[in-house]
């Protein structure tokens, strides 16, 4: 896998480009402000960009308007977000185009290597990662609707909206793979959502009817 | 005319005992008439410039020569009305002020819409015209009522003729008339200048709304500033440094078995950023309020703060401990100071020394480095701007060749 970095301050942009390395993705293009970056994401041989939200010139939001501009140009290219801080309004825009292929997580997140490359790989496969803080912005947001939810529902939906699949969530909560099915259709049931087998577009699912839309 | 004489005629009028003939009372009305003659004389300059203002404000907008005009004719109006204001004040022992709103960090061709909005620039026309009609004829009564017998007089010397004796005679009643009405007159006429010209309690208020406004949004503008820099202190120091030191931790903890030489260079690494990610903490902590100063207070802080310059420099503060919001200021004020010391002044020492009288909270940053200061500087303005928020004053005295001398002073009761 081949993939482009975005990210201002050197120490981090060292230390993703040794993660992605490690993982064995190879980082063809390490750029340090949002023009390059333009720059780089027109390139045709990248599977993947990593960037981070806050690049020069201007420090605000260079990283998601160069993500939302790309998936405009490549329509369901895969873009990872890292930020050192979530946002649910930034989550909303990444999220606005339900093509998936999308992740938007804090750079705390990182130094969990084994779960950042599978969070990398998982977007590349045209998964949805969000960070659990963005998650839990929109749970505690929408809380009343969730009284209907059990507590292991509620933890169920949490992961699920985080972008893990079945498998995974049964070996997050140890339970097996046939109770988290379960789970997720009671949820499903409760909440009005439409059945969808397919990981993703559950996920967006999930994650639409949190953000309220 | 030295400035004694000039004491001496325009010394306060006084109203006492017009029934003593004295050598003291004759001199103190001569002196009076000649100040009303004076007064008089201004008629000429008002009329003028009363008739220019008319001008002005006929050609005024339609043809834009009135705005050419008025940048002529309203800083020559403030001028001879600054003069009538000293003279008037004078004689009644008391400053005039004018309360001018401020006009002169505009444009020029602005300037007049300043002027026309402005009810001190209209109580000067109205004083124009004081000036020229009523103000004239009361200020040359005296003068009249005393040169008329002295005329006669003369000319009963000079020309033959029982005629003159004969008015000379019948003048008497006039200078009787002099006697006594001239000092009311003059005060008069004084006080008629002040209630004109001097500035009304409601524009002093208003323009100390104006000040408290103005200083209040820079304090604003320089909160928000400040905050902003934290936000980026922090986002760009220690927390950029700690999701690095995660990020080399969690990539050693994947090489551990694998690479265990590589997994503990990263570890190394990762201790020394948390290192530096303390001390940008640690920064952050300094400039947003220095321990030291929670612990010490102002003396104390400021002492700290000198320890660690590379200019020696001496501290003699002697204050109690103030209120945070003063002491702060106060503080990044004196640290500002110190900075451009050491930064432009080229000096060999410095020095700081602050004292507090319960009233006011005085403190001076000396060196004697080669001067020329910039008041107007970013980093000088900035001490005034903190200080504005409390009514302070910042004064530079920078003299080309030094040596520097910054004045602080804040008011400040509750100590």
């Amino acid at each position: 896998m081949r993939a482009v970095l975005a990210e201002d301050q050197a120490l981090l942009r060292v230390g993703l480009t040794r993660i992605l390395e490690a993982g064995g993705i190879e980082v063809v293009e390490a750029v340090d402000n949002a023009p390059s970056l333009a720059r780089a994401l027109a390139r045709e041989d990248i599977d993947i960009a990593v960037v981070d939200v806050r690049l020069p010139p201007t420090h605000t939001t260079e990283g998601l308007e160069a993500a939302t501009a790309v998936r405009e140009a490549r329509p369901a290219f895969p873009v990872l977000v890292l930020s050192q801080w979530v946002e649910p309004l930034y989550a909303r825009q990444l999220l606005a185009g339900g093509e998936g292929s999308i992740g938007y997580l804090l750079k705390d997140r990182v130094a969990d290597v084994d779960a950042f490359l599978a969070a990398v790989r998982q977007v590349a496969d045209g998964g949805t990662v969000l960070d659990p803080e963005v998650v839990a912005a929109l749970v505690s947001a929408r809380s009343r609707p969730l009284d209907r939810l059990t507590d292991r529902e509620r933890e169920v939906l949490t992961l699920m909206a985080e972008g893990r699949s079945n498998a995974a969530i049964a070996a997050r909560l140890v339970v097996t793979e046939k109770a988290v099915g379960k789970h997720t259709n009671n949820i499903f049931a409760k909440l009005d959502l439409p059945q969808a087998s397919d990981d993703n577009r559950r996920v967006l699912a999930v994650l639409a009817w949190l953000d309220g839309r | 005319m030295t400035d004694f004489t000039t004491m001496q005629i325009l010394a306060p009028v006084r109203l006492g005992r017009p029934f003593e003939l004295t050598a003291d009372g004759l001199l103190d009305r001569l002196r009076l008439t000649l100040v009303s003659a004076a007064y008089a004389a201004s008629f000429v300059p008002s009329l003028a410039l009363a008739i220019l203002t008319v001008l002005c404000l006929a050609l005024g907008p339609a043809l834009g020569l009135g705005i050419l005009l008025a940048q002529a004719v309203v800083p020559a109006t403030a001028g001879l009305t600054a003069l009538h204001r000293r003279v008037s004040g004078r004689l009644l022992d008391e400053e005039i002020t004018p309360g001018y709103a401020r006009s002169g960090e505009v444009a020029a061709l602005v300037r007049p819409v300043r002027w026309m909005r402005d009810p001190a620039r209209w109580r000067n026309v109205g004083f124009l015209w004081f000036s020229a009609s009523g103000g004239f004829a009361m200020s040359l009564l005296p003068v009249a009522l005393l040169t008329l017998p002295v005329t006669w007089l003369i000319l009963a010397v000079t020309a033959s003729g029982w005629i003159w004796l004969l008015l000379l005679v019948l003048s008497g009643p006039a200078l009787v008339a002099w006697w006594f009405v001239t000092p009311p007159l003059v005060r008069a006429r004084a006080l008629a200048e002040r209630a004109m010209l001097g500035d009304s309690r409601v524009t002093r208020l208003e323009q100390r709304v104006e000040q408290v406004e103005e200083s209040r949004a820079e304090t604003l503008d320089h909160n928000a500033a400040e905050v902003r820099r934290i936000e980026r202190d922090l986002h760009d120091g220690a927390q950029a440094r700690i999701a690095s030191v995660g990020m080399n931790v969690g990539l050693a903890e994947k090489l551990v078995r694998t690479d265990p030489d590589a997994a503990a260079a990263l570890l190394r690494e990762a201790r020394e950023t948390t290192m530096d990610a303390l001390d940008d903490l640690r920064s952050v902590v300094r400039g947003i309020h220095p321990p030291v100063l929670a612990d010490r207070g102002l003396a104390g802080a400021v002492q700290a703060l000198a320890l660690a310059l590379p200019v020696p420099t001496s501290v003699a503060v002697e204050v109690p401990r103030l209120p945070a919001p003063v002491e702060s200021a106060a503080y990044f004020a004196v640290a500002e100071c110190l900075a451009n010391t050491v930064k432009h002044a080229a000096a060999s020492r410095a020095w700081v020394t602050g004292r507090y009288d319960g009233d006011r909270l005085r403190i001076t940053v000396g060196d004697d480095g080669r001067g020329g200061a910039d008041a107007t500087g970013s980093g000088l303005a900035g001490v005034a701007r903190r200080l504005d928020a409390f009514d302070g004053d910042v004064r530079v005295l920078s003299p080309a060749g030094g040596p520097t001398l910054v004045e602080l002073e804040v008011p400040c009761r509750t100590a």
